[in-house]
């Protein structure tokens, strides 16, 4: 019973992914007007005006239009093209200390006071049961501002063909250099959303983000095995000119046993990659189990930090929000006030932001008004702070909100939702070839794959798309059934090495889900190649018959 | 907007059919009213209302298609609606693989509302929160839980015919309590298609009962054990591998249901012989809708495993008529008949064991054995000579859920499942012999 419509699209190995659709097709014309920033201060005031009226102590309002563009594709033939537009305002108010949310489609000044007059209704039945009243960090007001995600090439004005033909390229490209099937999707996304507040904010925001994934399968019939290797690019908060890959977009892998991509992605070249490996696969050794050192490339390391930092230091996981569904914290508050929880070795900085450009997580306000900025999380290694939201700020001593509220679509409400959490880069010079040189047992990890973590974030167990044996200091064969089981802060404290800043890139998370009902996010995650000494490899394979 | 009627709905599809100009059209209109209230920390944390409708209209010409979707009907937006749709239909490649409308369908209605569930309102809602958190606060437990709630219809029509118009209803609730100091956590959830089969209070005391005995876990080696697993403890495993019941991919050679040599697997015997499986829409404890809502064809009843052995496949139409077989849509619902037995019953019959209470983060390691991973959560207990010893500390497992049932030791009573998927399960708690446990989890 989910409140979300959901689009069933083709995925990874085979099956199905659930993609969150938000609401009405359109026409591709249509993509291209927003609305008048005029017409959206009269409602956004209509709905001030009448919390303010109703006793609501504050109030803020979103007005949003969610467009997307959904594009399927298996072997040779396009199976979906989606359009997708939701408009409508979500007003949130607090009334007698307590939070009210009302939501509507109807675009009158009349419908959206009522939904101001609804949410204050709700506050006031939900303060019966408040524990304390919400206490907000203050912003200041911004008057009348607009932010737009940095782009070249809009991807609304891009021809449907072309991204068809490119996605079908991609597709040729894999079955042609061995792949038995391939997948390729292309995700594109642009959110329109204006914020006002009683703080004085009217906030228009204009937020584009894209992602290509794509799967190559190899099957031989002969043995009925199958292998998969999914696409390594990464999701990104550009416009269409991230698939104008150039040269200096290209990075090397260590050994040079495939292609990476930084900035700029060539997905004909990756999938022409993937098919040949998905078939290499086939016959590649399985992993004999134990103690490895493993370098860890950021096209992997990514979803690493997500799970295990990222999650982790949530402030509503920590204080018990989450503790139905997503969970609750090992990173509890005793640590943090100790300032001497050892998280990871001395050389792990991590720190979460929403201002580097290219990442998903970039935006000019947060959706309570409160301007993006960069804070640390672990420094030297020790845990020094969490992601808050205004009404969390006090709770860890913070004067000002860390600016991490979001919510996916005007009708959802707002709460904490994860920055970019990344791995600083080392500071002392060190490529990806010179880290593999001090290695003498250990894997390459490249791409994401299976990932699993506990409700607390300490046990966790991660896969990978390509894995690389090196012995005495060089890459050697590609591995199979590969997967390491560690426990978060154990392996943060194994981290040994982290290559300088020529080597960092981001990966990224497209549908992060939470709460509950669940609401997805995006968000990024950079690192360089990073090595951890002495973690636990399983071997996957299982037999069923 | 209100939830409409029969009648209303059918205005609305024949009206949007006659605008179409396209060789053929088909139209999904499905209407809703869900509630929600979320608790946390023994207080509420938030509470929603949300009313929709929505069309999607889908035509195509010759081997083109596109689809569009609204939900405000007046006349205008219906007919922008349908002009969307014929103009992605335009820009559209051709599909190869296209299937047209299928024709007139007989479809059987089945109980899938409860005229009990118009009850679901604000107070209701707010009561089963009370409920729930005042159970919790006289233990000296927190509470942290959410209930949903929805009413609704669902109606379907093509150009060849086709008409369908069914309501729905009904509601999932969870709630997890915790000790204080984060040493003891229990879990429970709930689905009903009545409220009258609902009782919060009733349903939180088994969370609490678990987290109360869960203090003090010890750590038990990670190996083999026989497991006593909860029915919702196995759904989510189970879900796993009935998404993998897709003929073409076996056939195709990515399956677990793949054979050396392209077959697929079908009439094999992969399961123990006390495993049987079906789906009917008309079960009279988890109903569906007695149709396919992406393809409109009428479900039937229909074996998927009988004492162990694969009976049918999910054959898609397309690959139905290339493969000369019947077109069996996903299953709705899945069926797995069971014993007598309650989980008391299952824990008292065992000498040694572990039961588990839920599993949780389950991601598939390798599609071609279903070996998946996850953890267990919120209520996990060594059991010794038919007695719950102790609680002890969570575990990681690697395994699958095909190894799973092929090891089946004892059935207990099925029960529903809510419908975190698309499908509704109704399955019995498991006694497993030799579920592999990998590593220990020091999360409570």
């Amino acid at each position: 019973m989910e409140r979300r419509s959901f689009l069933k699209v083709a995925a990874a190995a085979g099956g199905t992914m659930l993609v969150p659709v938000f609401g009405n097709a359109i026409a591709a014309e249509d993509l291209m007007n927003p609305m008048a920033r005029k017409f959206k201060k009269e409602l956004a005031d209509a709905a001030l005006n009448a919390a303010t009226k109703a006793g609501a102590s504050y109030c803020d309002v979103r007005i949003g239009r969610y467009l997307n563009q959904f594009i399927t594709t298996r072997d040779t033939r396009v199976e979906n093209i989606v359009n997708t537009e939701s408009t409508g305002v979500g007003v949130r108010v607090i009334a007698n200390g307590a939070y009210g949310f009302a939501a509507t489609n109807a675009l009158t000044v009349d419908a959206v006071a009522d939904a101001a007059r609804q949410a204050v209704a709700i506050a006031r039945a939900n303060a019966r049961l408040q524990a304390s009243p919400v206490q907000l960090a203050p912003v200041k007001g911004v008057g009348e501002v607009a932010w737009q995600t940095p782009f070249r090439k809009d991807w609304r004005e891009v021809p449907i063909k072309e991204k068809a033909d490119m996605l079908l390229a991609a597709n040729k490209a894999g079955l042609d250099a061995g792949a038995s099937f391939m997948t390729a999707n292309l995700f594109q996304v642009n959110q329109q959303k204006y914020f006002a507040s009683t703080d004085g904010s009217y906030i228009d925001q204009d937020v584009h983000r894209l992602w290509a994934p794509f799967t190559a399968t190899a099957v031989d019939k002969a043995t009925g095995k199958f292998r998969t290797r999914d696409g390594l690019s990464s999701p990104a908060g550009m416009g269409y000119e991230f698939f104008d890959a150039k040269p200096e977009h290209k990075v090397r892998a260590a050994g040079g046993v495939t292609q990476l991509y930084n900035g700029g992605y060539d997905i004909i070249e990756d999938a022409k990659a993937a098919g040949k490996q998905a078939r290499e696969k086939l016959s590649a050794k399985s992993v004999e189990p134990g103690k490895y050192d493993l370098v860890l490339s950021p096209e992997h390391l990514f979803l690493t930090i997500h799970e295990n930092v990222g999650h982790a230091t949530e402030l509503d996981r920590v204080l018990g929000y989450e503790a139905n569904y997503a969970g609750t914290s090992f990173a509890t508050l005793d640590k943090w006030k100790g300032r001497n929880f050892k998280y990871g070795s001395d050389i792990v900085n991590i720190v979460a932001d929403k201002t580097t450009p290219g990442s998903l997580g970039f935006v000019g306000y947060d959706d309570e008004g409160v301007p993006s900025k960069k804070w640390d999380l672990i420094r030297n290694g020790i845990l020094v702070n969490y992601q808050a939201t205004r009404d969390q700020a006090h709770i860890i001593g913070e004067k000002e909100s860390h600016g991490c509220s979001y919510a996916d679509s005007w009708s959802s409400v707002q709460f904490q939702r994860m920055p970019n959490v990344s791995l600083e880069a080392g500071k002392k010079p060190l490529s990806v070839d010179d880290m593999v040189k001090d290695v003498k047992k250990g894997i390459y990890i490249l791409g994401r794959g299976s990932y699993s973590i506990d409700q607390q974030r300490y046990n966790f167990q991660f896969g990978g798309q390509l894995f690389y044996e090196i012995k005495d200091g060089k890459v050697g064969q590609m591995l199979n059934d590969v997967a390491y089981q560690s426990n978060t802060q154990e392996f943060w404290n194994s981290c040994s090495a982290t290559c300088d800043q020529r080597d960092w890139r981001m990966g990224g998370s497209f549908f992060d889900g939470k709460g509950q009902p669940s609401q997805v996010s995006a968000v990024s995650h950079g690192s360089s190649t990073t090595r951890f000494n002495g973690i636990n490899v399983i071997n996957t394979a299982r037999k069923i018959d | 907007m209100k939830l409409l009627s029969k009648d209303e709905a059918k205005s609305i599809c024949d009206k949007v059919m006659a605008m179409s100009k396209a060789d053929e059209c088909r139209v999904n209109l499905s209407g809703s009213r869900k509630g929600n209230v979320r608790y946390a920390n023994n207080s509420v944390s938030t509470a929603g209302l949300i009313e929709d409708t929505t069309l999607v209209v889908s035509v195509a010409f010759g081997k083109k298609q596109g689809s569009a979707t609204c939900n405000q009907f007046d006349a205008k937006s219906l007919e922008a609606a349908v002009r969307r749709a014929e103009e992605i239909a335009r820009l559209a490649p051709e599909n190869p693989e296209f299937m047209p409308a299928v024709g007139k369908q007989d479809f059987k209605a089945s109980n899938t509302f409860n005229r009990n569930a118009e009850a679901f309102n604000p107070e209701y809602r707010a009561d089963v929160a009370f409920a729930s958190i005042a159970a919790a606060k006289k233990a000296g437990l927190q509470a942290a839980g959410f209930f949903n709630d929805s009413i609704g219809f669902d109606c379907i029509a093509n150009s060849n015919g086709v008409f369908g118009f069914q309501e729905l209803g009904g509601l999932n609730f969870t709630v997890t309590t915790r000790t204080d100091d984060g040493r003891g956590s229990g879990w429970v959830n709930r689905a009903a298609y009545d409220p009258k089969a609902f009782d919060p209070r009733a349903a939180s005391e088994i969370a609490i009962e678990k987290a109360l005995r869960s203090v003090d876990a010890k750590a038990l080696e990670p190996g083999r054990y026989t497991v006593v697993m909860e029915p919702a403890a196995t759904n989510d495993l189970l879900n796993f591998m009935f998404s993998a019941f897709d003929a073409r991919s076996a056939d195709e050679g990515r399956s677990f249901l793949s054979k050396k040599g392209g077959a697929n697997r079908l009439g094999d015997k992969l399961f123990d012989e006390q495993v049987n499986v079906w789906t009917d829409p008309w079960d009279a404890n988890a109903p569906v809708l007695p149709w396919d809502q992406g393809t409109m064809q009428a479900r039937a009843r229909r074996d998927l495993i009988k004492g162990g052995v694969i009976t049918s496949l999910d054959y898609n139409r397309y690959w139905a008529q290339k493969q000369k077989k019947e077109a069996t849509p996903p299953a709705g619902n899945i069926i797995m008949a069971g014993g007598s037995k309650s989980t008391e019953e299952l824990i008292a019959s065992t000498k040694k064991g572990i039961l588990v209470t839920r599993t949780w983060y389950i991601r598939m390691v390798d599609p071609q054995s279903v070996a998946l991973t996850g953890l267990t959560r919120d209520g996990t207990f060594y059991i010794e000579n038919g007695k719950i010893k102790h609680p002890i500390k969570n575990f990681r497992f690697n395994d699958s859920p095909v190894s799973m049932l092929n090891n089946i030791d004892e059935l207990g009573r099925p029960v529903l499942i809510g419908d975190t998927d698309a499908r509704k399960l109704m399955i019995p708690a498991m006694k497993v012999r030799d579920f592999n446990f990998t590593s220990l989890s020091d999360a409570v």
